[in-house]
């Protein structure tokens, strides 16, 4: 761990213009009896699940499980695909998200999401960060400064590109460009980050960067993530879900989960008899 | 064995190299010439061919004397002479013939004339014999023996520089009194229109009180004053460019006496060196683009047409960017996909195989007739019944163009918006963006270099169209440019020129074409560059947004 990491510490709840209260970011995700749909094939089944607040809650699952489906739940992400369709109820810091007159964009601003494959802008590193401010209309230079540079030592980034924020973000590696997107995920202050196997596209250096930065930011954020690699699972997570065909098998602490399992399957599956 | 080795051969995949390369160079030499064919044939034109000084036999034993250009040779069967009358030598099979190209219509009767080269008994080229570009009648082939002021005849040691002198003279009169009729009368006439139309508004209003009329009334009778003052001021220089004349003799012996005034521009070639040769060629060849055609657009230049042309295009582009856009996202982003959009999908690609004609014939008739004629109506009422907008003009021309290249833009925006990945969209998406902020801030300029793929085929498109435009706005001759200093400046309702309609029409159209084709090739050569120039801008724009957005594919 550097230094960098180390100083960014005290000061993860936000730039200093804008530290909210703390009793504003109590942010779990509760979810019941979550059924979906596309077309007529269900991909998930009768979901329940409670995910405390700053806490890395981890999916794991062979492919095709759903793991992701659910993710993409918690932002509505699934309503960019027509053919789907949800039943059931998703709270997010005990309001349910899946009413009809939740506004998704303010919603998504509330819970942020990196994906598999890193995916800047093709813009500068520096408005890659400022990107999610000025949707929200926030266009003073001293502001975003501040935030830029908050959210780019919240993603252990700072160090590395404070010369070259100017710069197309496609310059970046790969890694870099990675713990990019969640400085972008990071710098609208969201309650919930979802992580949708953010390091399945690194090398191991860069995942190893990104897995300190998740444990850095549970401090903060309650995260939530898909991962194929058990034991990053193992390693990040404080609670462990275990998906198959769409159905909830196991849920509960990290370490119960993988030593001792209660379901026969979660053990098959994390001992890689199938999957 | 060897069948096996052909059957290796055409599976290694060489022959369809070899098909590949030689359809790529077939192309290639085709295009390549085209173009020297139409830069040879063009630029010859304004070269200083010499003037050749020839006698020949005519077909009754006369002897002809006269000066002219050698334009062509070519080889004949003799027994086609002897069936129109000819003599030809007997035992000879062909016999070589000359076109000359003699000048002097007004005392000739004709430009051109076939020699057979047997038939020439001597062939000079004298230094003396000077070449006249004149305002009318065509070029002048002579010798400069005297000149004439106020007609008196003029005491000279070198007769040619005197005359290079005083035509020199006669120039700059031309320049002025040409920017005179242009610019300060023509502005007087054009204020005096929009006094008249005023005027008439107030009629069709019904106002009666004569106040009204009075400032009108002494509005026009300033520009009355001014215009008279012009036309004095217009009248004495037309006096003063009359002074001087020159005697010319031509190669028959006859002296002819001609008004300085009606010549533009005269030289030797025979005597010229090759610096003088080149500096005559680069001249002609800006005047060329630079001027305004005369006599029936076989002579001058073609500067308004390059000007409509240019000015017709980029209107176009303003039209069908945002249309082509915004019709090319609903489709792609926000209709939904069903059978309705696959059908205006499939309509959208058929319009643009729809015949160019016909969209001139829509544009006249919905365009000129329907939305012009509704224009005139509404608006333009005091110029009834001679139409403003209902009639052909640069600004319907530039509508029906940009519907004609609609599809394309559509096409090339749907195709663009197809190539942006999805993780860029969701990446926006779940930043807290609406649809709309993410196509705007993002999809759309990473589209953009598509966009402007699409657009370069539309500009290509829209300035080699000659069809459709001469039913919505293209003519002959357009009185003024439909750009200039009298407000609003852009004068969308007029008619202009354009480069594909010039070659038509000198090509064709033209009282003399023989005279004329050599024009026909230049004006190719210039609409050709005026493409190129015009897709080059637009190609490097592209770059400049692509190497923006580099990075796309990861």
């Amino acid at each position: 761990m550097n230094d960098s990491t180390q100083l960014n510490l005290e000061n993860l709840a936000g730039p200093p213009s804008q530290q909210p209260a703390a009793s504003m970011r109590e942010a779990t995700v509760r979810v019941k009896g979550l059924n979906l749909f596309y077309d007529e094939v269900q991909a998930l089944k009768d979901i329940e699940l409670d995910i405390p607040d700053r806490q890395v809650t981890a999916f794991i699952g062979p492919s095709g499980c759903g793991k992701s489906t659910l993710l993409r739940c918690f932002n509505r992400m699934n309503d960019l695909i027509d053919s789907c369709r949800t039943e059931g109820k998703i709270f997010i810091a005990g309001k349910n998200i899946q009413k009809k007159k939740v506004d998704v964009a303010e919603l998504r601003r509330r819970v942020g999401m990196v994906f598999q494959k890193p995916n800047p802008f093709p813009k500068s590193v520096y408005e890659n960060v400022a990107y999610g401010l000025r949707i929200q209309g926030i266009n003073k230079r001293r502001v975003l400064d501040e935030t830029v540079e908050w959210a780019l030592r919240g993603a252990a980034l700072w160090d590395e590109v404070k010369d070259r924020l100017q710069e197309p973000a496609f310059g970046l590696s790969g890694g870099q460009q990675q713990r990019l997107v969640i400085a972008r995920a990071i710098a609208v202050q969201p309650q919930v980050i979802l992580l949708d196997e953010p390091c399945s596209a690194l090398d191991p250096i860069s995942t190893l960067k990104v897995e300190e930065l998740i444990h850095e930011l549970k401090q903060q954020y309650t995260i939530i993530m898909v991962t194929h690699n058990m034991q990053q699972a193992a390693r990040v997570s404080d609670r462990t879900a275990f998906m198959y065909l769409g159905e909830m098998i196991e849920y509960g602490d990290t370490d119960q989960v993988f030593t001792n399992p209660n379901e026969k399957r979660t053990e098959d599956y994390i001992t890689g008899r199938y999957g | 064995m060897q069948q096996q080795n052909i059957r290796t051969w055409i599976s290694s995949g060489a022959p369809w190299v070899w098909l590949n390369a030689a359809a790529v160079s077939t192309s290639v030499l085709l295009v390549a010439g085209l173009l020297l064919l139409i830069t040879a044939r063009g630029m010859g034109h304004f070269w200083p061919a010499a003037v050749h000084e020839i006698v020949y036999h005519e077909a009754d034993g006369s002897r002809t004397r006269l000066a002219a250009q050698v334009r062509d040779r070519e080889r004949v069967k003799a027994s086609r002479l002897v069936e129109s009358g000819l003599q030809v030598e007997a035992g000879v099979e062909t016999v070589e013939r000359i076109l000359l190209k003699t000048g002097n219509r007004d005392l000739g009767g004709q430009d051109f004339r076939w020699v057979l080269e047997p038939s020439v008994l001597q062939q000079l080229q004298p230094l003396s014999m000077a070449v006249l570009e004149r305002e009318e009648w065509g070029a002048f082939f002579g010798r400069v023996v005297g000149l004439k002021q106020d007609s008196e005849l003029l005491q000279s040691r070198d007769v040619w520089v005197d005359f290079q002198a005083r035509l020199q003279r006669v120039a700059d009169l031309r320049e002025q009194i040409g920017d005179l009729q242009k610019s300060a009368i023509g502005s007087v006439n054009y204020r005096m229109e929009r006094l008249r139309l005023e005027q008439r508004e107030l009629e069709l209003d019904g106002i009666t009180e004569p106040a009204a009329y009075d400032s009108i009334e002494q509005r026009r009778q300033a520009l009355d004053a001014e215009y008279r003052r012009l036309e004095d001021e217009l009248l004495a220089l037309n006096e003063v460019i009359r002074r001087d004349s020159v005697i010319l003799q031509t190669s028959g012996g006859q002296e002819v006496e001609l008004p300085l005034h009606t010549i533009i521009d005269a030289w030797q070639p025979n005597a010229m060196h090759l610096g003088q040769r080149l500096a005559h060629y680069f001249r002609k060849a800006w005047a060329f683009i630079s001027e305004d055609p005369r006599e029936a657009n076989t002579e001058g230049g073609i500067y308004p047409a390059i000007f409509g042309t240019i000015l017709m295009v980029l209107l176009m582009t303003v039209v069908v960017t945002p249309f082509g856009v915004v019709a090319g996202v609903y489709l792609k982003e926000y209709a939904r996909q069903g059978l309705l959009t696959r059908t205006i999908r499939i309509a959208v690609n058929n319009l643009a195989g729809v015949p160019s004609i016909v969209y001139g014939v829509f544009g006249l008739g919905f365009f000129v007739y329907t939305l012009g004629g509704s224009i005139d109506r509404l608006f333009y009422e005091a110029a009834l019944p001679s139409p403003t907008f209902g009639t052909g003009g640069l600004f319907w021309a530039s509508l029906t163009l940009a519907l004609l290249t609609l599809p394309v833009v559509i096409v090339s925006t749907e195709e663009g918006l197809a190539r942006i990945p999805r993780s860029i969209r969701e990446g926006s998406l779940a930043l807290g963006a609406t649809q709309w902020e993410t196509l705007w801030r993002t999809v759309i300029p990473m589209a953009s270099p598509g966009i402007m793929t699409g657009l370069i085929l539309a500009v290509a498109r829209a300035a080699g169209e000659v069809a459709p435009l001469m039913l919505v706005g293209v003519v002959k001759l357009a009185p003024a440019l439909p750009l200039d200093g009298n407000y609003p400046f852009l004068h969308a309702e007029r008619k202009f020129m354009h480069l594909g309609f010039h070659i038509y029409d000198v090509g064709f159209q033209s009282p003399n074409v023989e005279a004329a084709r050599p024009l026909v090739y230049a004006t190719a050569l210039l609409l050709v560059l005026v493409i190129l120039l015009l897709n080059m801008v637009a190609i490097h724009v592209r770059n400049g947004l692509r190497e923006k957005y580099r990075g796309l594919e990861t």
